[in-house]
């Protein structure tokens, strides 16, 4: 470990809720990252407990109302690994079915004094407008296509700790770094809450993907589009690779899987045009050899089991600063 | 009836003060007879007595979405906003698209209504695109126009017939203009702000492409089409020079696409999901300079009720539309006169006697031998609308919350006192 340990520090921190990074100043998102060391090192303790008493009697939910395996499997080991009580609820069209609301459901989950609300939904805004008329903390674990914060915190910590591991300075930032973002851009809650982290880390953004699954205007948001993989990859230091559904090239989006891995997919013949040590990642699950070659995803340069590790790390470090820092329920 | 005298009142555009002197329900002159000692007295001073408003497109959801609006709730409301005569549109449940429903919806406004409500047709049965309704018996009925609503017809064929057919009856068809495949599964416009927020988008060529071929068919048949809501700039464009080429073409545009750009979304509130949807500072400019240079003829509100339970949803899941009757004349004020894009004399005309103008309607102007349908507005009064100051039945407004100027003190209709704030 480099840093003192958080605790000696003082922890400046007053936010409620994680619903965006595009409300986070650089200063927060450092703070989680500066609280998540910590963490990840509950996991890897020699004495086998990996606990602390942190959330101890608080109750987290787990609400998801679009299936998802990881994200909510990483979010229950964290709240369990702050000693919370967790419940997990899937609701999905049947409850909408029955008839009740956004608010309804929430508004039942309080009911049973629930103090941390951790959301995915297919919506854009769905925790957003919970968070403005409920009072649990609210934490968006993807909504839409909108925003998935708490994995563009993990993929920057993981970058960060790669830089300054690599490096050997402890002080190391994103300042500067080139990362390219290859993929199905439109449809990715993961790609727009990296450009908006990346952006405020000082990092460089490249997109590249079909024009076809690239959203309007989105060099306004701060990145590079370019639709040729090989100028896109040139110089990179991080190649992030997002997943391509299998249903856009149903719906017309892209000719052929077959022309796509010819254009976009990321593997040993179009790596040879980015730095050797380019860092490879990926947000999982994997289609293996469509966007990714199944050799790279498994390869030295891949980081993407940290990105799995560290994101339980720093889910505690969110779950820690909103619950003790940004006020009582 | 009751005589009223309104005294220190101003008229659009002038600043000398004058009275009004109303008996029967008739606005009989400037001046009250000598003598007079009956009648109820109106202090006017500070207010601009203005024709009562008049708007093309309301949707008062009766019968069949009561819980939304209805011929009386929406009627308070548009007394509210200073609007003596409206139109309904026909997307009730069942749809207006016989003559049996309109005789059935006028003699319900007869009953309910405390303003001049007029209806309109589908123009294919069950707003369903395919056949003609019978139109010529719905002229006879009192219909003012046709319209598919919120719909535009998909068939270029089928709206060729339709307009050719309303053209031989004599009715306007007004025109929802929107490629329903490039708007998809979108819920907003595609923009800047679609793509940070990742909600799917509807991009103005959609609306751009139809207003287009429905001029065109217009154009081809003689009939007199009248676009809705125009929102975007190249709208504008293409009824510009559809008019400069004698087109029987008339326009309309609404509140919000003055008043806010897609900016508005970022918060998720579902007031501000629009169709077509709020748009971007260009278009607000180019909706402007067509009010201004008369390419758009008038205001409409497209006022459309959604109830609470309906719009307090994910962004994704709500209804489009919003209520604008109660707010409207305040929007204009706010945003088009004060800024000093139009005058409040034209204003009021836009709302007024131009949309009247549009459909043929005996409304819109304030003359002695006239009937008494007024309101006496403050164009100086800054407030805040609440929904406790709604008249309608539902509270979808994205001017709630919003700092406006100029507020309807009086509303009358055929000389009785419909709305009065205190």
């Amino acid at each position: 470990m480099s840093a003192a340990p958080h605790t000696e520090r003082e922890i400046q921190w007053t936010r409620r809720h994680l619903l965006g990074i595009a409300d986070l100043s650089r200063e927060e998102i450092e703070t989680v990252l500066d609280t998540a060391p910590q963490f990840a090192a509950v996991a890897k303790r020699k004495s086998g407990i990996k606990k602390v008493p942190l959330l101890t009697g608080r109750l987290a939910v787990n609400w998801f109302h679009e299936p998802s395996t990881r994200t909510r499997l990483s979010f229950e080991l964290a709240a369990k690994r702050l000693s919370a009580d967790t419940l997990a609820m899937t609701t999905s069209a049947s409850s909408v079915v029955k008839g009740e609301t956004l608010h309804d459901t929430l508004a039942n989950i309080e009911a049973m004094q629930a103090d941390i609300i951790i959301l995915r939904h297919d919506c854009a805004g769905a925790p957003h407008i919970l968070a403005a008329s409920h009072t649990s903390h609210v934490i968006n674990a993807g909504d839409g296509r909108h925003e998935h914060p708490t994995q563009a915190l993990l993929d920057a910590f993981t970058i960060r700790e790669h830089l300054r591991r690599k490096t050997g300075n402890p002080e190391a930032s994103l300042d500067g770094i080139k990362v390219t973002l290859v993929g199905d851009i439109e449809h990715s809650r993961v790609a727009r809450s990296n450009i908006l982290c990346l952006n405020k880390l000082g990092a460089q953004v490249t997109l590249c993907g079909p024009a076809t699954l690239m959203p309007a205007r989105v060099e306004e948001m701060g990145a590079r589009v370019c639709y040729d993989l090989r100028e896109a990859l040139r110089g990179a230091d991080v190649v992030y690779s997002l997943r391509i559904q299998l249903e856009r090239q149903q719906h017309g989006l892209f000719p052929s899987i077959r022309e796509y891995i010819r254009l976009f997919r990321v593997d040993h013949d179009s790596l040879r045009h980015a730095p050797e040590d380019a860092l490879i990642m990926h947000p999982g699950p994997i289609n293996r050899d469509l966007e990714l070659a199944a050799d790279i995803a498994d390869g030295p340069r891949s980081v993407i089991l940290e990105q799995v590790s560290n994101g339980v790390a720093v889910r505690m470090a969110v779950m820690h600063l909103l619950v003790n820092y940004g006020g009582a329920v | 009836m009751s005589r009223i005298v309104i005294n220190n009142a101003t008229l659009p555009g002038s600043d000398k003060k004058t009275s009004l002197y109303i008996d029967e329900g008739v606005l009989k002159g400037w001046d009250a007879p000598a003598g007079l000692v009956d009648a109820e007295v109106i202090d006017a001073s500070g207010l601009v007595a203005c024709p009562g408003l008049v708007d093309l497109r309301v949707h008062f959801c009766e019968p069949g979405f009561e819980s939304k609006e209805t011929l009386a709730s929406g009627s308070i409301a548009a007394a509210r906003g200073g609007f003596t005569t409206v139109v309904t549109m026909s997307d009730t449940h069942p749809p207006i698209d016989n003559a049996g429903m309109v005789e059935f919806v006028l003699r319900r406004a007869r009953e309910a209504a405390s303003i001049r409500v007029y209806t309109s047709a589908c123009a294919t049965k069950g707003m369903q695109g395919h056949e003609l309704t019978e139109m010529a018996e719905l002229k006879e009925a009192g219909v003012v126009f046709v319209s598919d609503n919120r719909r535009d017809i998909e068939s270029s064929a089928v709206l060729r017939r339709v307009l050719e057919y309303a053209r031989m009856v004599g009715l306007p068809y007004v025109a929802h203009c929107e490629d329903a495949d490039l708007t998809g599964k979108g819920h907003m416009h595609e923009g800047y702000w679609s793509t940070v927020l990742g909600i799917p988008g509807m991009p103005r060529q959609a609306e751009e492409v139809r207003v287009e071929r429905n001029i065109r068919l217009a154009e081809m048949t003689g009939a007199h089409i009248h676009i809705q809501h125009v929102s975007s700039a190249g709208a504008v464009d293409t009824i510009r020079r559809a008019k400069a080429r004698g087109v029987r073409v008339t326009a309309e545009t609404c509140p919000p696409y003055w008043s806010f750009t897609d900016e508005m979304v970022q918060t998720f509130d579902t007031n501000a999901k629009l169709n077509p949807p709020l748009r971007e500072a260009s278009d607000i400019a180019a909706v402007i300079a067509g009010l201004q240079d008369g390419t758009l003829d008038c205001i409409a509100t497209g006022h459309a009720p959604h109830t609470p339970t309906e719009k307090e949803v994910e962004f994704a899941h709500a209804p489009f539309g919003c209520i604008g009757l109660d707010t409207a004349l305040s929007a204009a004020i706010t945003y088009l006169v004060q800024p000093g894009h139009l005058s409040f004399e034209r204003v009021i005309e836009l709302m007024s006697a131009a949309p009247a103008r549009v459909m043929g309607l005996p409304a819109g102007t304030l003359e002695p031998g006239g009937p008494a349908d007024l309101c006496l507005v403050d164009p100086e009064q800054p407030w805040t609308p609440t929904p406790a100051d709604l008249g309608s039945r539902s509270r979808n407004s994205p001017f709630l919350g919003k700092a406006l100027v100029g507020r309807v003190k009086y509303t009358l209709c055929g000389g009785r006192i419909v709305h009065y704030a205190a």
